[in-house]
């Protein structure tokens, strides 16, 4: 009875999913299955598309580039203030893409900062598969 | 279920800024030290600039425009900008920085530091005043003291630009 109850509190404060991305793998796989759900004809997350998305201005004045660099394993520099940045690329820096908060947080950020708008679970997906691509 | 996880998560958040920030009634202004909460989402982009170089209104007033913020977001989630604004309020500069009633933004237009740093400094060393660790080399570790200050060599390349 009390194991019973004990299951239940913990399905009840547990999230639905118990796949809670914590790899940049489970990131993509999570990626690839949101935009799948938005576009019919997904085919699939793509590095060198990622990396296009990359170092384009997409009509402004920074991508993701001017932070990061051209080289996501190299350590950046903020645009603004100069600030160091670890790498971004997980092969030099194992801490990447093991968050949700984190992951969730900078796309939410960055994404508004390049295009002016959120980015798409494709475009996210397709800019790990980049930095996922990069060996060390 | 949604409301219990926010509240317990404002309840963390709560305590572990009011653990960082010492004994209840420290002087307004004193340098308490910075909670990892707002190391880690407002040092990320530049230093955690010390709570005691502006006053409450003016860390209000940026607080308030997280979203362009000198035009770049950083919005910061509810529970958490919350945390962060009873940090800052509670270690403000006790005197407000304001010019014509208004609050200043940035730290760099207050009176103390312009007469601290003087305009001559950023034409020799083009520098983005917002990076202090360039000068300031222990920022990170929260230390303006002059023992921790070395020049970089002149026309040292441009790290950042203001904004």
């Amino acid at each position: 009875m009390r194991a019973s109850l004990l299951l239940i509190a913990a399905a009840l404060v547990l999230p639905a999913s118990s796949a809670r991305p914590e790899t940049p793998a489970d990131f993509a796989a999570a990626f690839a299955e949101e935009a799948r759900a938005n576009e019919p004809h997904f085919s699939g997350l793509d590095a060198a598309r990622g990396r296009t998305f990359f170092v384009d201005l997409h009509g402004g004045e920074w991508s993701c580039a001017s932070c990061h660099t051209q080289d996501p394993r190299a350590e950046g520099r903020h645009a603004v203030t100069g600030k160091r940045i670890a790498p971004l690329a997980p092969s030099a820096n194992p801490e990447r893409f093991t968050r949700a908060d984190k992951v969730e947080k900078w796309f939410r950020r960055n994404c508004n900062d390049v295009l002016r708008r959120a980015c798409t679970a494709q475009e996210k997906g397709d800019v790990l598969a980049f930095l996922s691509s990069l060996g060390s | 279920m949604k409301r219990v996880a926010v509240s317990t998560c404002i309840g963390l958040v709560a305590s572990a800024v009011g653990f960082a920030a010492g004994p209840v009634g420290a002087r307004q202004g004193a340098r308490i030290s910075a909670p990892p909460l707002y190391t880690s989402e407002c040092g990320s982009c530049h230093v955690a600039y010390p709570a005691r170089m502006l006053g409450g209104a003016s860390w209000n007033a940026v607080l308030s425009g997280l979203g362009a913020h000198f035009g770049v977001d950083a919005t910061v989630d509810g529970a958490e900008l919350e945390a962060i604004r009873a940090f800052l309020e509670s270690a403000a500069r006790s005197r407000e920085t304001s010019r014509d009633g208004k609050p200043l933004l940035r730290i760099t237009e207050t009176r103390w530091f312009r007469s601290e740093h003087g305009d001559r400094l950023w034409k020799r060393h083009p520098l983005s005043p917002a990076d202090c660790g360039a000068c300031h080399r222990k920022a990170e570790q929260g230390s303006y003291a002059e023992r921790d200050i070395e020049l970089p060599a002149p026309g040292e390349a441009k790290r950042g630009e203001t904004r």
